[in-house]
């Protein structure tokens, strides 16, 4: 049973040693000393300043068609192709005011059905699959390890095998062009891989705490809300911000429920964009395609940690 | 540390339970009721009912239009001998078959280079990480679909060389392989578990080792890789899964026709193109079955041949 693990415990320590650590020195030594010199011509200065370079070159080509979209959505149509400089010649930012009237609606109203989205998905996520959790890692209660195998199984069932009756029934209680059938499921903790997420979690926090607030008298609700889920902040914080990428990016459920061009969201709204306008307006597409990716990249940014290790427990990703 | 060995765990074992630990209290059965409550609803009305649901539409034809009219094995049948549900077959198989390994590879080799503690690892991390974030957008898909166009940056690219370009989402030996490219973008996320994985493997392994005099490559053969097997495996069996429902890519790239020549039709997009398009529930439903048969079927294979390379230390 000592497979790798990785919790996210609270007192965890953190993956990579700080440089200058003892932990740190003594990895480096164990690197050094497992390098006889015979094996490489070079001095390990040099072979790591090729590194380095390698590496550099690497991270500019995964990122660079991502600069090249940001340096693109402010040149003119006629110029981007002939154009491949990262730094436009000139300066066009009437791709952000034209992108953004470019449909019915301006594109605002796009973002904000999403950010609709969004919120309820995270109220559903982050109430109903703690709740889940704190049954599956704390309660006792029959048939547990069955529910839990299910609920395991559960994250790699295909959406496609519901999504038809889903939607049949959504439609027959006149859900569908509503965000309801995009809201519903997530208020009822059908996203088991953030439950199974908590359980990891809520694994890693010491039974003596609840256990002495159980002497105390409390009950099961008030263990979960005062001593579990503030405990727990950093496995809510990569469930926030996985359910808020997730959703956010999220394309397939919202083609099918949202229909009605008034109700679409971001990403629906750009593929009908690419639909209506083809080839012929390049520049606009890109500064929304811009505009739409800004949220997901400020979740990346401010909640990297967070994702980081919330992969790292899970694996999922 | 995952669902896959969480599974494992609980298929081998028998009474599953944090190890070595009392339950808090026995029979704490009504507060569980509570704290499952929405989880059991969900359960029942969004996922179980749903997928009995199209159990039984699978063996209808349904439009919804008019109710479901029982006709046996007629959907099934129908599978059999369509062409371009078999065509998106191959082109998913292919997409999988190609890009998963792929995208492992590029993770677990990005993973090993990344040394603990070396200098600016946050920096890489990141910035292998990003398009994990951001691949599955429709956003990155309209950057795709221009990117790899007639007038696309790789064509201007390649004319700077003085290479002929070509349309390479429009071209049907080519369109597939833009998508697999895109998903070996996205390597960043499997590689932060790689990089996971590897912190735990105690240092003092290496060291033992290298006073025993084995090289970094005997390392890697024998401490690294058996070790990490257990994780190896488990990105396969997600990645497999998850890349058999890939969609937004295709349809975005393809403009929703899964063309040109049906060569990035997706399995998912010809069932999104079945139900929603040309509104035959039945067939749908069938193909979905025929979809977690697939998948089901695939993992089974993976776990089968785990069990002759994945070393559980345990």
């Amino acid at each position: 049973m000592t497979e790798v693990r990785v919790r996210t415990e609270p007192a965890a320590p953190s993956a990579t040693p700080a440089p200058g650590t003892l932990a740190a020195r003594t990895s480096a030594l164990a690197a050094e000393a497992g390098t006889p010199h015979r094996r490489s011509p070079w001095p390990a200065r040099t072979r790591s300043a090729l590194k380095h370079l390698g590496l550099i070159a690497l991270a500019v080509v995964m990122i660079y068609p991502l600069i090249w979209l940001l340096a693109s959505s402010v040149k003119p149509t006629e110029i981007i192709f002939r154009d491949l400089s990262l730094i436009p010649s000139e300066l066009a930012l009437t791709n952000y005011t034209e992108g953004w009237n470019a449909l019915a609606r301006p594109f605002g109203h796009y973002l904000m059905n999403s950010a609709i989205v969004v919120i309820g998905s995270l109220v559903g996520n982050l109430v109903a699959c703690s709740m889940a959790a704190y049954a599956f890692a704390r309660l006792e209660f029959r048939g547990r390890k069955l529910w839990f195998a299910i609920m395991l199984m559960s994250i790699m069932l295909p959406i496609h095998v519901i999504i038809v009756p889903q939607y049949i029934l959504f439609a027959q209680v006149g859900w569908i062009n509503t965000f309801w059938p995009l809201i519903v499921p997530k208020l009822l903790a059908t996203d088991a891989f953030f439950v199974f997420l908590m359980v990891q979690f809520f694994r890693g926090i010491p039974r003596e705490l609840d256990e002495a607030a159980r002497l105390d008298g409390c009950g099961h609700g008030r263990i979960y809300a005062r001593i579990m889920l503030p405990l727990a902040l950093p496995a809510l914080a990569t469930t926030a911000i996985f359910t808020f990428i997730w959703t956010w990016n999220d394309f397939f459920s919202q083609l099918i429920f949202l229909t009605k061009p008034d109700m679409h969201t971001a990403p629906v709204a750009l593929r009908t964009f690419l639909d209506s306008t083809g080839q012929s307006s390049w520049g606009p597409m890109f500064a929304m395609s811009i505009v739409s990716i800004i949220p997901v990249f400020l979740a990346f940014l401010f909640g990297q940690k967070y994702l980081v290790k919330g992969i790292a427990t899970t694996g999922i990703k | 540390m995952s669902v896959v060995s969480e599974l494992r765990r609980t298929a081998r074992s028998g009474p599953s339970r944090a190890p070595g630990r009392a339950p808090l209290r026995r029979g704490d059965g009504r507060a569980a009721a509570f704290f499952l409550a929405p989880w059991f609803a969900g359960l029942a009305l969004v996922t179980v009912g749903p997928m009995v649901a199209s159990a039984y539409l699978s063996f209808t034809d349904y439009s919804l239009l008019a109710p479901p009219e029982w006709v046996g094995l007629d959907n099934f049948a129908r599978m059999l001998e369509d062409a371009r549900l078999h065509n998106a077959l191959r082109v998913t198989f292919t997409y999988v078959l190609v890009g998963v390994p792929l995208q492992l590879v590029a993770a677990l080799g990005l993973a090993l280079l990344l040394d603990r503690g070396m200098r600016g690892l946050p920096f890489y991390r990141s910035v292998f990480y990003l398009p994990s974030l951001l691949g599955g957008s429709v956003a990155i898909a309209i950057l795709w679909r221009q990117v790899f166009g007639v007038e696309g940056l790789v064509n201007a690219f390649l004319a700077f060389f003085n290479v002929p370009g070509r349309g390479w989402v429009s071209d049907p030996d080519t369109a597939l392989w833009t998508l697999v490219l895109l998903h070996v973008w996205t390597f960043g996320a499997p590689m932060i578990i790689f990089l996971a994985g590897l912190r735990q493997i105690p240092q003092m392994y290496y060291e033992a080792a290298s006073i025993d005099g084995a090289g970094r490559v005997r390392q890697f053969l024998h401490i690294t890789l058996p070790l990490l097997t257990p994780i190896v495996f488990f990105n396969l069996v997600l990645q497999v899964i998850g890349a058999f429902q890939s969609f937004t890519q295709a349809f975005v790239v393809s403009g929703g026709t899964g063309g040109p020549a049906d060569s990035t039709m997706f399995y998912t997009l010809y069932l999104y193109q079945r139900g929603f398009t040309a509104f035959d529930m039945g067939y749908a439903s069938a193909m979905a079955w025929l979809l977690v048969l697939i998948v089901a079927a695939l993992t089974a294979i993976n776990f089968v041949a785990s069990k002759f390379w994945v070393f559980y230390d345990d």
